[in-house]
């Protein structure tokens, strides 16, 4: 038993990181297209 | 998470900026790395570290001022519209602060309230978070342009440079009176706001505009007061450092003074009524007497809590808060009417 830290599967971690990044990147550009339909409606109306 | 969460804090793949070398660039280990993480690149940074950068707390305060701007002022905007104007001073201010961490990673590294920020604490690359703050930076100035309009795009870049630049990288780090100047940073979300609907530049938003001009050097000095050895630590010229705390507390006074018949112009101007003006008076009366409790107060040779000067900076955050809602609930009212 050692009291040093625990060994880390470092290339889980970056792809693991990595994934979060991807899916928040990806939201924000779905977002970006809603938010440009929705002022393109919304200039349409005006 | 708690995975990573625990790595990063211990520090095992932590590149802390060397002091001196932040300005250029540079980067460097200053300290041997942990094995077995040590033989490893670095760990990507963290999309919550992309987040940070953005200074959320302090977005909550521009969105607030942002969207009591935009409600305040005469006329009508499609809500869509409006969304989109609140997110681009949103994202506009988060780009500006990016920056802001950017280029003051090493002054950050050397205080212990910013010290554990994503840059200073070794979790993302500089080169990063430059393009991150120029990215979001040019996403909201252009967002603004085509989908509010172009006046209030134009203004939203001049607040990021002013900020990023001006305040940063100029101002800063050369005067005492660097809070003044950039306090007109944070002014820019009501007058953008106001522009959103309007879709020009008038008295009221130019108005609300000097009102956070004038609010910010007693809001920051009173908390450069009792951190002033952070700043003093990392040479950044704060006034309490430089000119020293009496000349500190006579300058929190007189803007308070100044402040008190700044807030109740838009009432005398007609641009708002009766809600706000007793709102303001009220407030900025109060306002007004923890400043003369922190300017007339001399510090006690030891064991000083700083108090008065902490009670300020907490009401101060309020008072922009209740004085934005005011103005907004005098609108509704006079709507209503």
């Amino acid at each position: 038993m050692s009291d040093g830290p625990e060994p880390v599967d470092i290339a889980a971690e970056r792809r693991r990181i990595i994934a979060a990044r991807n899916k928040v990147l990806a939201l924000v550009l779905l977002g970006f297209v809603v938010l440009f339909f929705a002022i393109t409606i919304a200039k349409m109306q005006h | 998470m708690a995975l990573a969460g625990g790595m990063r804090a211990s520090g095992a793949y932590a590149l802390p900026l060397q002091r001196g070398e932040g300005a250029q660039g540079g980067w460097a280990m200053s300290a041997p790395l942990h094995a077995p993480a040590a033989a490893a690149a670095p760990l990507p940074a963290d999309w919550r570290d992309f987040f940070a950068l953005t200074k959320p707390r302090v977005m909550t305060l521009v969105i607030f001022t942002g969207l009591c701007g935009l409600l305040a002022a005469p006329g009508h905007v499609h809500p869509v519209i409006a969304f989109t104007a609140i997110l681009c001073i949103a994202v506009g201010a988060g780009g500006a602060a990016a920056l802001n961490q950017w280029w003051e990673a090493d002054i950050d590294a050397g205080m212990k309230r910013t010290a554990k920020r994503p840059l200073p604490a070794g979790r993302m690359h500089r080169d990063s978070a430059r393009d991150f703050g120029v990215g979001l930076s040019f996403a909201a100035v252009i967002t603004m342009g085509l989908g509010v309009n172009w006046l209030c795009a134009a203004i939203l870049a001049v607040s990021i440079v002013y900020y990023a630049v001006l305040y940063t990288i100029w101002l800063k780090p050369r005067t005492p009176q660097n809070i003044v100047i950039g306090g007109g940073a944070g002014a820019f979300p009501p007058l953008i706001g106001w522009v959103a609907v309007t879709g020009h530049v008038t008295l009221m938003p130019v108005l609300l505009f000097a009102l956070i001009f004038m609010w910010t050097p007693p809001h920051f000095w009173s908390l450069a007061l009792f951190v002033q050895t952070d700043y003093a630590k990392v040479g950044i010229p704060m006034l309490p450092v430089v000119a020293g705390e009496p000349a500190t507390r006579r300058q929190i006074l007189i803007y308070s003074i100044l402040l008190l018949p700044l807030s109740l112009v838009p009432w005398w101007i007609g641009g708002a009524g009766a809600i706000y003006g007793w709102s303001a008076a009220v407030l900025s009366g109060l306002f007004l007497a923890l400043a003369v409790r922190v300017g007339l107060r001399r510090r006690a040779p030891e064991d000083d809590s700083m108090k008065p000067e902490k009670q300020m900076f907490a009401y101060s955050v309020l008072y922009l808060f209740v004085i934005f809602a005011a103005l907004v609930a005098d609108r509704i009212w006079a709507g209503w009417k």
